[in-house]
């Protein structure tokens, strides 16, 4: 479903700020994979996923989704095929613009935008259920500006938005990261029951070992631009936080000496 | 100081105001919904009067001068639009370099001169201030609060449409936009070509309600349309949540800042000081809600956490 062909990428290159973001990614997602995505600050891990989505071209490599080179593509034109939701509950929807209207926008992801009207009544009806499967009280506010939301709300809601259309591939980028323990888990629960009921292929970036290690069927690690472990199945299962360190440390040849990581 | 004075000069105040309110739609479409300042429209409001000029005195009708000023406007617009977009300028400065080159064209357009008279006597205008105390179907403010009735139900459900609705997200959140496959790129240029497109139009109306298009017209254009928007919210802001009807209060904001500068020349202020006037009142009201905001959280440091 994703073919990530050794891309790599640096930022500010030839510049004292020159920095190696990606220096050699090479990963297979097969169809349905669930993969959750770990490693330290500056390991390369959101860099990934934002060159999955174009938001900047790699500098080599080429990219594949759903069987589609989407290497040239820009933004814009890749997001028909990706769903995603970011780790600021903000950057996900637009504040400005009530419910329904953000999900119309969602709606009508690799569609063509012509000059009918934005917002038909049967899609009105349609979203009311989805947000009802919320259990959050948004479907009687389908006219509330998505700024008056909570960051909780409005995380589930891009998450909904993501998949509304049902996309090759769902890029989750620390997405309950900024959100309270009790939220962070309803949203990762909410994003478990939309993977496995769509079947969907995902990508999940998280600081958190305890759900990397418990959610999804695939773990991989970043360090230093290169994906560092790889494990799957019955294996990944089976994984404990102590094993996994070990992995780390044998693979990345030092310590793992991220707080953030070991204190989640 | 006579009242009566004033109270002749109000027709001509509002009519002015329709007029600038018109051109204050177009800011409106660029400052508030893709939240790009655009200093294009210094220059796009002298070329719509140019446009219009040119053609009613060369005998063309005075409804196609408007709609040929409306494509004059788009093409600045676009201008501005491929600096911004395709070559990296900030959309600050893009505006500013269209607006210059378009110093010269429209010196161009008007036939190498720095004016050109359209008389009311000669030509059939579809606005005139010589009508607009005038209790008749010409009287400007009557044809003038028509055409800006259909301009905003045109923009209302232009903006409604699920590519109105792609380039309100634009302005709103580009990262969410591109997210959702919207091409924000183009939406800009698009945008900033309607912009243009409207206030050209208004310049159109703006050189055959005064009888004449001048290349200087359009300077300071930007702060009056920035003012229109600001005032109209300031005073109405809280009152009018739907889309027409903010846009009507842009409208209304160009007739408030009109009538005010009415009274203020018939108080007695030197015309050639009108600028300057103007330039403080928009930049005190521009303060207002950074105020307001400094203020809030003043109070709310004075009052302490609500445990």
């Amino acid at each position: 479903m994703l073919k990530l062909n050794h891309i790599a990428k640096t930022f500010n290159p030839g510049s004292i700020t020159e920095k190696v973001a990606l220096a050699d990614v090479d990963i297979h997602l097969n169809d349905g994979d669930f993969v959750t995505v770990i490693g330290g600050n500056g390991a390369g891990k959101s860099t990934m996923l934002n060159a999955i989505a174009g938001v900047f071209p790699v500098d080599r490599g080429t990219i594949e989704i759903g069987g589609r080179n989407v290497t040239a593509l820009p933004e814009y034109k890749r997001a028909a095929l990706l769903g995603r939701v970011f780790q600021d509950p903000m950057t996900g929807t637009a504040a400005a613009m009530n419910i329904e209207e953000n999900m119309a926008l969602a709606m009508r992801r690799g569609q063509k935008r012509g000059l009918r009207w934005g917002i038909s009544s049967t899609e009105r009806q349609m979203y009311r259920e989805h947000l009802h499967m919320l259990g959050l009280g948004l479907e009687d506010r389908l006219g509330s500006k998505v700024g008056l939301l909570s960051g909780g709300q409005r995380q589930a809601l891009t998450l909904l938005m993501a998949t509304l259309r049902t996309p090759k591939l769902l890029l989750l980028d620390e997405h309950t990261a900024a959100l309270d323990p009790k939220t962070a888990a309803k949203v990762l629960e909410l994003t478990e029951k939309l993977v496995t009921d769509q079947h969907l292929t995902a990508l999940m970036v998280t600081h958190n070992m305890k759900d990397a290690i418990a959610i999804g069927n695939r773990l991989i690690m970043m360090h230093a631009g290169r994906i560092v472990v790889d494990v799957s199945g019955e294996r990944k299962k089976a994984l404990t936080m102590h094993q996994l360190m070990e992995l780390f440390e044998t693979a990345a040849g030092e310590e793992l000496s991220n707080d953030r990581m070991l204190l989640s | 100081m006579e009242l009566i004075k004033l109270i002749n000069a109000l027709p001509g105040a509002v009519a002015q105001g329709l007029i600038w309110g018109i051109m204050a739609i177009g800011v409106y479409i660029t400052y508030r919904i893709l939240d790009v300042a655009d200093l294009t429209v210094d220059g796009s409001i002298a070329t719509g009067g140019a446009v219009a000029a040119v053609m009613i005195t060369s005998g063309w009708d005075a409804g196609v001068s408007l709609a040929a000023a409306f494509l004059a406007g788009m093409l600045a617009g676009l201008a501005t639009g491929v600096f911004h977009t395709r070559m990296g300028i900030p959309a600050i400065l893009s505006g500013i370099l269209t607006q210059l080159g378009l110093y010269s064209i429209n010196l161009r357009i008007l036939g190498n001169k720095a004016n050109m008279a359209i008389s009311v006597n000669k030509f059939h205008l579809i606005v005139s201030s010589r009508n607009a105390r005038q209790l008749s179907l010409e009287n400007p403010i009557l044809v003038l609060v028509i055409a800006t009735v259909l301009l905003i139900a045109v923009m209302y459900w232009f903006f409604g449409t699920e590519y109105g609705c792609s380039l309100r997200a634009t302005g709103a959140n580009p990262n969410m936009a591109r997210a959702q496959g919207i091409n924000t790129t183009s939406g800009i240029v698009v945008g900033l070509m309607l912009s243009n497109g409207i206030v050209a139009l208004s310049g159109a109306l703006l050189s055959q309600y005064q009888g004449f298009a001048d290349v200087g017209m359009g300077r300071g254009a930007i702060v009056i349309g920035l003012a229109a928007v600001i005032i109209g919210e300031v005073v109405l802001g809280k009152v009018f949540h739907n889309f027409a009807l903010k846009l009507m209060t842009v409208t209304i904001g160009a007739i408030l800042y009109y009538l005010v500068i009415q009274v203020v020349l018939w108080l007695g202020l030197n015309t050639n000081d009108l600028k300057l006037l103007t330039a403080l009142v928009v930049g005190v009201f521009l303060a207002i809600p950074y105020w307001r905001s400094k203020l809030g959280s003043r109070m709310a440091r004075k009052e302490g956490p609500h445990a």
